[in-house]
């Protein structure tokens, strides 16, 4: 974004990171899929780099509104300066977060999913599926916590997945009813409470009930607790676990 | 004597409603040991929305057994306030049925028949639930949540609106029969009470009847007075509440949580390099607790929810953590904000002013186990068919055992401390965010 803003041009969109698709291995790819379908559909857009910070969110969840508001005031200052207007990200907790979140504290902006923003590009044609290379497979979407209940988006990524003209399969938590995948609210970055199961076992159990050849998702976070899911029921050779950025860069050459 | 009846009946409902409305006026005040929230935005969305959720039951058919009975439940109660106002003016005037004498006949058969079914219908749908809730038992009406007094207060209401319809059938069904022996006008057309009771009362005397009638009515009556001054002590106070708690529930979007004021002015000044560091807070100012560790720390908004509340468990069974065997429970949460307030408000009773009673929210009645187990995933709020948060009360009880207590898990604080140190909840360096673009 600093070149950008030295060369005094704005770009289309800010692609927000997010730490899972800056630092984890696995949401990396996601990240490069998705950057790889921006470049596709010759989209301009800058991402901040190592201007970027936490959105704050696992903080504010674990009940630390001190540090999220430290972290959301230095990361709105940064936007706000570079006069960002539109922000995609691949991570449902930091769409959340800036779109619902950050208002309050004076950083307005225009906040998409990379599923409302991939399936407008679909939409408008900017991106095409060619060659059906997933026909007769089955998909079974898991509906991200923050993306569904808490922002009511349940039909955008059902759309991207449509276009793939696969089997999508519903489970029989879905939408609203969806179930967690166990990571929300700071339980990614500890261990579980005593119980007798772990969440994502649970979710992962329900989607396997379908015989899905992907589970897909929308969210870094699903996307590990379910790969780990996936590898404790040793399905890993099966089964694959992609976001749905993965899915559609796959189909698109 | 007719004198005397009227006294009588006027003494009852001034007791009774005067009772009610001391309940009722002490858990207003209890509620209002509640911090302010101001929710009086948007009066015609919140009015639509009470309409659609409350008026309309509109969240009640996602379980379809308990939503289709208790749809019976509440038209039978609507249609039983109706009949209320007859019993008034009978009461008072020491008339019979007077309603029937003033609008028409046509009119006024179809209400009657309308309510003779009615009674019928709740009383199948008493029944079933009473089936559900002790014989088939349904996990959510048998967790170890209701151990004690809830569950006998769900059976005591299920008898209770049994045995109040069944009053209103054998009524008719004397008075049918008194009408049938000509010893009184035709009043009103009761085909079902006609169907169940009528021959069971056919032999009796005129005598027998109106002693049977007169009796199921006075039982009635004394039944809607009693149940209205029992509705304090149980879960059936929802059947006020839910109208107030959907028009003031949260009409954001779920995820956002709510910003707290303090701490922006504090971070603001933290960051403000033209503030003076030394400056003295101004005298007399108490420093705001951050969080809630009792009840009188959440807002009234929380309260009047932990009022509303049914037991019902939906949320507890859509609550992913308690779907795993995790302690934690939405409806628990829910209950036990109100034993809390209650107790609050039982002292305050007592002593005048609340006294120190060595207990809080926070570990006496809800253990910070149960508040960790939370994914904020918000399927209790979305399944709680009266607009009940209980994830705003799991977040405030976390902010105070995180910003009051530092007593967050100690995975999180290393989590919390990478994100101070390097703005990540991860130990990465901030100048390696973008290292993906070249690997």
């Amino acid at each position: 974004m600093a070149e950008y803003a030295a060369e005094g041009k704005s770009p289309e969109v800010l692609f927000w990171v997010g730490c899972s698709g800056s630092f984890d291995e696995r949401a990396k790819k996601i990240t490069k899929a998705f950057a790889s379908l921006l470049q596709k559909a010759r989209i301009d857009f800058a991402i901040l780099g190592q201007e970027e910070g936490c959105t704050g969110d696992p903080a504010k969840r674990a009940g630390n509104e001190f540090l999220f508001q430290m972290q959301a005031i230095m990361n709105i200052e940064v936007l706000n300066s570079y006069e960002i207007k539109k922000i995609v990200t691949a991570c449902p907790h930091c769409f959340n977060t800036l779109k619902n979140e950050y208002p309050q504290l004076g950083g307005e902006y225009e906040v998409l999913h990379h599923a409302q923003f991939l399936q407008n590009l679909l939409y408008e044609g900017r991106l095409k599926v060619e060659g059906g290379n997933f026909k007769g497979k089955k998909i079974v979407f898991h509906d991200p916590c923050y993306l569904g209940r808490a922002n009511d988006q349940y039909e955008a990524p059902r759309q991207v997945l449509s276009a793939l003209e696969a089997d999508l399969i519903e489970m029989k938590r879905c939408r609203q009813n969806g179930l967690c995948c166990g990571a929300g609210g700071a339980q990614m970055f500890k261990e579980p409470e005593k119980g007798i199961k772990d969440i994502n076992i649970e979710r992962t159990e329900e989607a396997l009930d379908k015989s899905p050849n992907i589970i897909a998702t929308g969210c870094p976070f699903c996307n590990t607790m379910l790969t780990d899911g996936i590898k404790v029921k040793e399905k890993s050779l099966q089964v694959f676990v992609k976001d749905l950025a993965e899915l559609l860069n796959e189909a698109i050459n | 004597m007719e004198y005397l009846r009227s006294i009588l009946f006027l003494a009852f409902a001034i007791g009774g409603i005067g009772l009610f409305v001391r309940n009722l006026l002490r858990i207003r005040r209890n509620i209002l040991l509640g911090k302010k929230s101001n929710r009086s935005d948007q009066p015609s969305v919140r009015l639509k929305l009470m309409a659609r959720i409350a008026i309309g039951q509109g969240k009640m058919m996602a379980k379809p057994v308990a939503g289709f009975f208790h749809i019976i439940v509440y038209l039978g109660f609507l249609i039983v306030n109706v009949e209320l106002i007859e019993i008034f003016i009978d009461g008072i005037f020491g008339t019979h049925r007077y309603l029937g004498h003033i609008i028409p006949t046509q009119l006024y058969n179809f209400v009657t028949a309308t309510l003779d079914f009615l009674a019928v219908s709740v009383m199948i749908s008493v029944s079933v639930f009473f089936i559900r809730r002790n014989i088939t038992k349904v996990p959510r009406l048998n967790s170890r949540d209701l151990i004690g007094w809830p569950k006998i207060d769900g059976n005591l209401i299920l008898i209770i609106e049994f045995v109040m319809m069944f009053a209103l059938l054998s009524m008719n069904s004397a008075d049918i029969n008194l009408q049938l022996l000509d010893h009184r006008e035709t009043l009103g057309y009761f085909p079902i009470s006609h169907l169940i009771l009528g021959n069971a009362f056919s032999g009796l005397s005129v005598h027998s009847l109106i002693i049977i009638e007169k009796s199921s009515w006075w039982f009635h009556y004394l039944g809607i007075l009693f149940f209205m001054n029992y509705l304090y002590f149980s879960k059936h106070l929802h059947i006020l509440f839910a109208f107030p708690n959907t028009y003031f529930s949260n009409l954001n979007k779920k995820g956002q949580l709510n910003s707290l004021e303090a701490i922006t002015k504090e971070v603001r000044s933290m960051m403000d390099p033209n503030i003076d560091p030394y400056a003295a807070t101004p005298e007399g100012t108490i420093p705001e607790k951050f969080g809630a560790s009792d009840a009188t720390d959440l807002s009234w908004i929380q309260l009047l929810n932990a009022y509303t509340c049914t037991e019902c468990g939906r949320c507890t069974s859509n609550c992913p953590a308690n779907l795993t065997g995790k302690k934690l429970s939405p409806r628990k949460i829910m209950m036990s904000v109100r034993d809390r307030i209650e107790d609050i408000g039982k002292n305050i009773n007592k002593n005048g002013i609340f006294i120190e009673d060595g207990k809080q929210l926070l570990g006496d009645y809800i253990t910070s186990e149960e508040l960790w187990a939370c994914t904020t995933c918000n399927a209790c709020v979305e399944s709680c068919p009266v607009l009940i948060d209980p994830l705003s009360i799991i977040i405030d009880l976390r902010r105070y055992l995180v910003m009051e207590q530092s007593a967050a898990p100690q995975e999180l604080n290393m989590m919390m401390a990478n994100m101070e140190n390097n703005s990540a909840p991860w130990q990465f360096s901030q100048s390696d965010r973008a290292n993906w673009i070249h690997e």
